[in-house]
Formats: C-alpha cells, sequence, structure tokens
C-alpha cells in the first residue's frame, strides 16, 4: 500500500478517441476504503475515466497510479514504456470491474464463471476456488443459483454473478461502470445491496452510478463530472445539497 | 414435383444400361473399400489441417501486431486465389522438380542428418493432403474469423479485466463462443471436403474415384462403377449431415433461444401427437 493511503491517483489525465478529446485533464484520487461515486450527464467522460483506470483504453496524456503503480506504462527517468501485455494483465488482475452489461461469460454457468479467472490467472487450484466461489455467490444471494447459465438468470441475478466473478480474483480496487442502468427498477435494490455490503466490508470502490440514493448514502466522495473534466467533488451530501457550481445544480435539478 | 421424381427414379431403376447387379457386385469390393478408406482418411486429415490452420489464421489475422496480421493476409491471398487443382499438382509434381533432393539436418553446410529422393519423402498421399489442407486453412480462417468477430466486444473486455491474456481470452472464452457461428460453415466445408478429395486423382492417389477409375479402365463398365462411388460418397455425405446436426445442438447451450427438437423426437411428435408445426411443401 502506498504510504499517503491513496488507492487511485489520477494527474492530468486526457483522452482522445480521434479528434474528439474526452477526457481533457481529470486530477483526483481516492483513499483505499473509500467508495467514490461519479455523477454526471452521459457522454461526460465518466466511462471512459473508469476504463483509463484498468488501460482498457490508453491514455493519452497525464498519470494514473494505482495502489502507487502507473497503470499501464514504466517510468524510466522522463520517458514512459508501455507494459508488455502479460503485466498489463496483471496489473487488472488486481482491479475489477463490473459492467453495465454484465458481460457474463454466457457459455460457463455461475459457479464456472466465478472460478474461470482464479484457476486460469492466479492459478489457484479448483477445489479452493469452488469454494471460495460459493461463498461469493452465497454472500451475494445466489446460493441456489450455482449451477444455472446466465440466460437462465435475471438481470440482477446475472449483476450479482459478476460482482461476484469480479470479488473472485481478490481486488484492491473495484469499478463499477453503471452497474444498474441496464437493470429493471425492481432488480436494481438487490444489486445495491450487494454493492453497500461491499462497502461496509471496506472495500475501494469507484462507482459510475446515476443513483443519487446509493451515491448519498453509501459514497465517501462524489465528483461531479460534465464534457470531460471534474466539475465539482465533495462529500455526498454537501454537493447533493448544496452544489456550488451552475452546471452541478442544473444536472441535479434535472435528476432528483 | 413428388411425381417427376418417381418417374426419373423408376426408368433409373429399370433401365437394364444402369447394370444394378454390377453395382452390387462392386459395392463392397476390396479395392472399391480401400479407395473409401482413402477418401475418408484425406478428409479427416485435410480438415484437422485445415481447421487448425484456420483457427491460427483467424488468430494471427486480428491480431494488435501489423505483421503477424500482415502475414495471415498474405497467406489467405494466396491460398484462395489459386485453384485447389493447382495446388494438388503442385504438390504432387512440383515439388519434386524443385527440390529432387530433400536432406534433414543442420542448414548452410551442418551434417546431414537424412536425406533423400524428395518422391519417396513426399508421398503422392502426403502432398494430396497437403494441396487440400493448405487450401482449406485459407477458407477456414475466414470462417473462424467470422465467428470470432460475432462474439460481443464486452467478453474480450470482461476476460481482459479478469486478468486474462489474448490468448487465454480466446481459447477459453471468445472461441467456444464462436463455435456456434464456426460450426454450420465447417461442416459444409466438411461436406465439400469429401468430394474434393476427388481431385486427387490427378496425382494418381487411389482414392475412392481414381479407384473405380481403375476398374472401369479395365472392364470398361464405366456407369455402374460411377455409381458405386456416387453411392459411397452420398453415404458418407449424410452421415456428415447428420453428425453436423448434432454438434450444433451441442454448441448451441447457453443461448436463449430454443433448441429444435432431434429428428428422433420430431418422428416420435409425429406419430404420436402430430404437433409438428413444420409448414411442408417441400421443394415445389
Amino acid at each position: 500500500m502506498e504510504a499517503n493511503g491513496l488507492m487511485l491517483r489520477a494527474e492530468g489525465v486526457h483522452k482522445s478517441f480521434g479528434r474528439l478529446e474526452v477526457l481533457k485533464g481529470i486530477t483526483l484520487s481516492v483513499k483505499t476504503g473509500e467508495v467514490m461515486c461519479m455523477l454526471g450527464p452521459s457522454g461526460s467522460g465518466k466511462s471512459t475515466f473508469l476504463r483509463c483506470i484498468n488501460h482498457l483504453e490508453k491514455i493519452n496524456a497525464g498519470r494514473l497510479y494505482v495502489d502507487g503503480d502507473l497503470v499501464g506504462y514504466r517510468q524510466d527517468g522522463d520517458k514512459l514504456y508501455e507494459l508488455r501485455e502479460s503485466e498489463v494483465a496483471r496489473e487488472r488482475a488486481q482491479i475489477g470491474m463490473v459492467f453495465q452489461r454484465f458481460n457474463l461469460f454466457p457459455h460457463m454457468n455461475a459457479l464456472q464463471n466465478v472460478i474461470e479467472a482464479p484457476c486460469r490467472v492466479k492459478g489457484v487450484k479448483r477445489e479452493a476456488a469452488v469454494k471460495q466461489a460459493r461463498e461469493l455467490l452465497e454472500r451475494v444471494g445466489l446460493a441456489d443459483k450455482i449451477d444455472a447459465y446466465p440466460a437462465q438468470l435475471s438481470g440482477g441475478q446475472q449483476q450479482r454473478v459478476a460482482i461476484a466473478r469480479a470479488l473472485a480474483m481478490e481486488p484492491k480496487l473495484m469499478l463499477f461502470d453503471e452497474p444498474t442502468s441496464a437493470l429493471d427498477p425492481e432488480l436494481v435494490g438487490d444489486v445495491l445491496d450487494a454493492m453497500r455490503q461491499l462497502a461496509q466490508d471496506g472495500m475501494t470502490m469507484v462507482v459510475v452510478t446515476h443513483e443519487i440514493g446509493f451515491a448519498r448514502e453509501v459514497g465517501d466522495c462524489l465528483v461531479f463530472m460534465d464534457e470531460g473534466v471534474v466539475v465539482e467533488t465533495g462529500h455526498p451530501r454537501e454537493v447533493l445539497a448544496n452544489p456550488k457550481e451552475e452546471r452541478t445544480k442544473a444536472f441535479l435539478s434535472k435528476v432528483l | 414435383m413428388l411425381l417427376l421424381a418417381a418417374v426419373v427414379i423408376y426408368s433409373m431403376a429399370t433401365n437394364n444400361r444402369f447394370q444394378w447387379g454390377v453395382v452390387g457386385d462392386y459395392l463392397f469390393d476390396p479395392r472399391v473399400l480401400r479407395g473409401v478408406r482413402t477418401t475418408l482418411e484425406l478428409t479427416v486429415l485435410s480438415m484437422a489441417v485445415g481447421i487448425v490452420l484456420g483457427v491460427i489464421l483467424a488468430v494471427m489475422r486480428l491480431s494488435p501486431n501489423p505483421l503477424v496480421r500482415g502475414a495471415s493476409w498474405l497467406y489467405i491471398w494466396f491460398f484462395r486465389g489459386t485453384p485447389v487443382l493447382l495446388q494438388i499438382l503442385f504438390w504432387g509434381i512440383a515439388i519434386s522438380a524443385l527440390y529432387p533432393k530433400i536432406s534433414i539436418g543442420i542448414p548452410f553446410g551442418g551434417p546431414v542428418l537424412a536425406s533423400g529422393n524428395a518422391n519417396h519423402l513426399i508421398t503422392l498421399f502426403v502432398a494430396g493432403l497437403l494441396g487440400l489442407g493448405l487450401n482449406e486453412g485459407a477458407y477456414m480462417a475466414e470462417i473462424v474469423r467470422a465467428g470470432i468477430i460475432s462474439v460481443d466486444e464486452g467478453q474480450h473486455e470482461a476476460a481482459a479485466s479478469l486478468g486474462m491474456t489474448r490468448i487465454q481470452t480466446m481459447r477459453r472464452i471468445v472461441l467456444p463462443q464462436a463455435m456456434r457461428v464456426i460450426i454450420p460453415p465447417t461442416g459444409n466445408e466438411t461436406i465439400s471436403m469429401l468430394k474434393t478429395t476427388s481431385l486427387v486423382s490427378v496425382i494418381a492417389v487411389t482414392d475412392l474415384l481414381y479407384a473405380v477409375q481403375l476398374i472401369y479402365a479395365a472392364n470398361f463398365k464405366t456407369i455402374p462403377l460411377l455409381l458405386v462411388a456416387a453411392i459411397w460418397y452420398l453415404f458418407f455425405t449424410t452421415i456428415l449431415s447428420i453428425g453436423q446436426y448434432y454438434i450444433e445442438r451441442h454448441y448451441a447451450r447457453g443461448t436463449s433461444r430454443g433448441l429444435p427438437p432431434t429428428a428422433a423426437a420430431r418422428l416420435r411428435m409425429g406419430l404420436l401427437g402430430r404437433r409438428d408445426e413444420s409448414g411442408g411443401g417441400g421443394l415445389g
């Protein structure tokens, strides 16, 4: 762990897709054990920033550190060298990610989805992985769905399997990319409960979400983004009750 | 339509120029059976070479490395752009002319471990296998590539986010899902390959077709012997079609769409409950 207790540190992160500049210098940090929620209109760059954290997108400028290690690059003096594929994979193995569209492996049942990465990437023995997977699936309330294939599960159940799958790698940081946006309203609660439980257990989390209630209740820190920049940041209750910036006020007035 | 078919079948059955008796005599002739075996071996091995090559070429084609990508493109360009008959002739004839002596050992003046006449080393069977297999690789590459592309991008990302490497992701996550798209055209390729193997008769490999050719060259019973070959080809293409159907069902697991009933189940349904919803009609 880094001496200053920061799990995530971003310094002037820029990202462009062709001519379109999506991130225009993002600087922020997340302390170990904290839950950071990111709000903002669609197209504001929140999801892109999240994907940069585990190098699914390559940043064009700036620095991103997870637990003190540069993401995707090695610094030698003033120069940056891109890491080899296997080194990037090793970094990613320590960062869990949950996607808006779940992205479970449809040809594997819930248990196989969860044990796949521990067995293949970390070389965990199958028996140990199965034991851990059963515990994790129980923790997200799916003890009875171990043998079910994704197509046989509801969206909320799939997303909870996805959370268990990410946790099976014992990550030090969890990224959530709009985890409830593709769910029917009545299924959102179970997923948020699982995430709340995770936060209480001390997991460091970065959550891109539209669930204002979750941000207020669980978040330690809230970041409001718009058009590729951080507009406002602070304690969720503070920002949500008394937004300082006009853009934040305008956005909140529409969603609250 | 049915009437027309009946008339044709009736005329074939009753026209004694077809010499069905002779067909029966030669159907299980040992020379024919040896030809059948060669044809099957060539089909299986060529497809094996083609599928392995196809997967490798397809993964190369989707590599981030432009050099690797280019190599795959060049291979497909060449082997798909020339007739397979030409490629078989090339391996069968030209090799022995271009490299009459083949040595196995350390190149550039090292000790020679083994050497021999190319005609012996590369037997005609292997030449036929190379011609068919290397050509098939180019076609299979495109089939596999289409399968890989059909898998949702989110699957790559999910696997990557768990720390899996590109190769692990391909092998464990993407290819098993791509199978559903890859299998049907591969079945077609196999059936097509069974018949394409007959081209090796041009380099005197005694496959099924060449075996019957050798027999009718001696006894002039051309039509009945060609019918013998046709019957065997039909028999195996039928078996392959049935096999393909069951393999497709196997790889359709985990998809939300229901599986079609098996032929046996459909027969049962038709006999007992007549719940079949197929519209009939056929080809008319």
